[in-house]
């Protein structure tokens, strides 16, 4: 089933990043190697030219992984017509061993493209680029889950065949079986609304008191917040939030709500979502490094910046929520 | 306020950039009108590809659940008289809220070299003597209401009709050549042994019971085949989309050259722009802004590029029936039918598309960008 346009497009944006950091790799040897920004050494000028091609080159791989994660499940759930069995992304993944991998190797390059992005950005703003070695330090470290991510995208998309019998969500979600997501959904509602609301409530509040107050004990707050809001609100999704949306007690798949049957609500969730969980997670581990002195000023306006946009992100996710919550005609709690 | 500012300065960004990419208008209209076709034929394929599969899922919408053909000898064959009974007898089929027999077949017309479908359907009352046609036969046989026509049968003998009524237009893509009539004439016309049937049509209300009926169906009726409509649903979207992805692929050798086009363009600056790179860097420029101004202007170009690309190719494929990949995409038949398809713009497709186009586009143009960048403003105006 490689003659799909998403996979084919899916695997050119694999390939091209992975080609493209692989062809960055030996510049971010030289650079960890032989940088010295006080020096005005020929290879140093050199240096400090090729980053702007580097640092351009990274952020554009950056950008188009954070687009192939969104087109990865939005093509899952396209698929799903393809496999018997499978009514949405779950049972796409499900065809072989390697669709669920793949995914969240897929997410774990999102994060990490993010996290680059925000380093990136405090770096080039600083005078004497304090974070360079750190930056392509993480970018050489980055190429082996590309590769992963490649490979598995490969393994999966190789071994599609359509109209392979495939569990689907309905049996992987349901509160018997004995997988990690199914004891999520197994919390009883009661529980997991006080986790989900205090969470989502915490990391909104630790985010908006960094963006009042930038300093660096609000800023780690700020980051294990957005780590333990993402985590509540991915358990409340399977939870609750999506028997809501469903109006069924017992369907909890986080992938259905994407399809058009629920009009795309699930975008709307985990766009904010994602966003929040990202820009809340890079402020923390931005404030890492805010004693470096010529990197204090800049980044108590960026991580304070992206408290704003995770405060915002959780805010609009949980509003988001609760307006689903509030309109389903289910009845979980009296 | 550092938002405000920031917004200040990318506006002026892309102001400088407009006019700079007005003062060479032939290089980079040159660039936008490739730009735009390959946006455009990428497009055609991608619209034209998904308007067929939506309108093949909702043709088959209406269509049974299962439809049970007999093999014998691994070929179709009539359904005996007693099969029917038999399922009911020996499979208890709970879900099949309806099954009943059906009675079709091909007709050669050796006037206009086509096949039709004569079909005997269950629900109509057509009297005998009568039929009701298609579209595609009242235009290639000029047919219409209250004329009469004769086919010569597979026996020799000639058989006359009245035609009662054409169908509708709207319906044409799955009544294009059919021909509807009595039972009876039916049976008469293709000497079709007497209480023997084409096939069998079951309809199953709970989609989740349908794979189950079916597994039935066949450990009992060893020599039946079931057909599922789901199954031939899914064949179809993958044929579709197969059919596109290797256009794609084909394509793919188009979306390198434009890479490689991008390049050149990119890469060929002209004495006037390198002075005024050069320029813009003595006077404080630093080598990220030039470079800020060089995104924004492939952004414009791209999304320039790719609405008229996108407007282009909707128009080509609902308005302009998609002449140009037609043969390739739908497929080929004597009477085919007419159709218009109902125009769908898919949210994956404009994703896809956006990577098939943008991307190649800006990874072609990166290099260049930065080697313009970085230029040093005194090599520039000394030469």
């Amino acid at each position: 089933m490689i003659f799909q346009p998403a996979i084919i497009a899916l695997l050119l944006a694999a390939g091209i990043s992975l080609f493209m950091l692989l062809a960055a790799a030996p510049f971010a040897v030289r650079v960890i190697r032989h940088w010295d920004v006080a020096s005005g050494s020929e290879r140093q000028l050199q240096l400090e030219r090729l980053t702007y091609l580097f640092s351009t080159l990274v952020a554009f791989v950056c950008l188009v992984q954070i687009l192939a994660a969104l087109l990865f499940v939005f093509n899952a759930d396209k698929m799903s017509v393809m496999f018997v069995g499978a009514m949405c992304a779950v049972g796409a993944l499900n065809v072989n061993a390697f669709g669920f991998p793949a995914l969240y190797a897929q997410l774990a390059l999102f994060f990490l493209a993010t996290l680059w992005l925000a380093i990136n950005h405090v770096d080039s703003r600083a005078r004497d680029y304090p974070l360079v070695r750190l930056k392509y330090g993480l970018l050489l470290a980055a190429i082996p889950l590309f590769a992963l991510s490649l490979y598995l995208q490969l393994q999966y998309f190789l071994g599609l065949k359509a109209d392979v019998i495939t569990s689907c969500c309905g049996s992987m979600f349901s509160e018997q079986a004995s997988t990690l997501a199914s004891e999520v959904s197994a919390l009883p509602p009661k529980p997991a609304l006080i986790g989900f609301y205090g969470g989502l409530c915490a990391a909104i509040g630790i985010s908006i008191w960094h963006w009042l107050r930038p300093r660096d004990g609000s800023g780690y707050l700020t980051g294990i917040g957005a780590l333990a809001g993402f985590g509540a609100a991915l358990a409340g999704i399977l939870a609750f939030v999506s028997l809501y949306i469903y109006e069924h007690p017992h369907h909890h798949c986080p992938f259905c709500i994407l399809k058009p049957d629920y009009a795309y609500q699930g975008y709307w969730l985990y766009i904010p979502l994602f966003t929040g969980a990202a820009a809340g997670m890079s402020a923390g581990v931005l404030r890492l490094f805010s004693r470096r002195p010529t990197l204090a000023p800049i980044i108590n306006i960026t991580s304070r910046a992206l408290a704003g946009v995770a405060a915002v992100g959780f805010g609009l996710f949980l509003a988001v929520a609760t307006l689903m919550i509030w309109r389903s005609n289910l009845i979980l709690l009296d | 306020m550092p938002m405000k500012t920031w917004i200040e300065k990318q506006r002026h960004l892309i102001d400088f950039t407009l006019a700079s990419l007005a003062r060479r208008k032939a290089k980079n209209l040159g660039l936008l009108f490739i730009y735009t076709l390959l946006v455009f034929v990428l497009a055609s394929v991608a619209l034209y590809a998904h308007a067929l599969r939506t309108e093949a899922q909702k043709v088959l919408a209406s269509s049974p659940e299962i439809v049970l053909q007999r093999l014998v000898a691994g070929r179709h064959d009539l359904i005996p008289p007693g099969y029917l009974e038999q399922i009911g007898q020996n499979v208890r089929l709970r879900g099949v809220q309806k099954m009943e027999g059906r009675l079709w077949g091909y007709y050669y017309d050796s006037v206009v070299k086509a096949n039709y479908t004569f079909m005997a359907p269950r629900d109509m009352q057509i009297p005998r003597g009568e039929i009701i046609v298609g579209p595609a036969l009242e235009r290639s046989r000029g047919l219409a209401a209250g004329n009469g026509i004769s086919f010569r049968s597979y026996s020799g003998e000639l058989h006359t009709f009245i035609v009662a009524e054409v169908l509708p237009q709207t319906s044409e893509l799955v009544s294009a050549d059919l021909v509807l009539m009595h039972e009876e004439d039916f049976r008469a016309f293709f000497k079709y042994p007497e209480g023997h049937w084409t096939d069998i049509a079951m309809s199953v209300a709970n989609p989740q019971e349908v794979r189950n009926v079916a597994i039935k169906l066949l450990s009992t009726l060893p020599d039946s085949r079931p057909i599922l409509r789901d199954e031939v649903l899914r064949t179809y979207a993958s044929i579709f989309d197969w059919r596109e992805g290797l256009m794609l692929a084909l394509l793919s050798a188009a979306i390198l050259a434009f890479g490689i086009f991008a390049w050149e363009k990119a890469a060929g600056l002209s004495a006037e722009e390198r002075r005024e790179i050069g320029i813009l860097k003595a006077i404080g420029w630093e080598t990220g802004d030039v470079i800020k101004m060089k995104f924004w202007e492939g952004l414009l170009v791209s999304l320039l590029a790719f609405l008229l690309g996108y407007v282009a190719a909707y128009l080509h494929v609902f308005h302009l029936d998609a002449m140009i990949f037609e043969p390739v995409l739908k497929g080929w038949a004597v009477l085919y039918p007419r159709f218009t398809l109902p125009p769908h713009i898919d949210g994956l497709q404009i994703a896809t598309l956006f990577f098939f186009t943008v991307f190649p586009y800006t990874a072609a143009v990166l290099v260049p960008i930065w080697r313009a960048a970085t230029t040093d403003p005194d090599t520039v105006m000394r030469s």
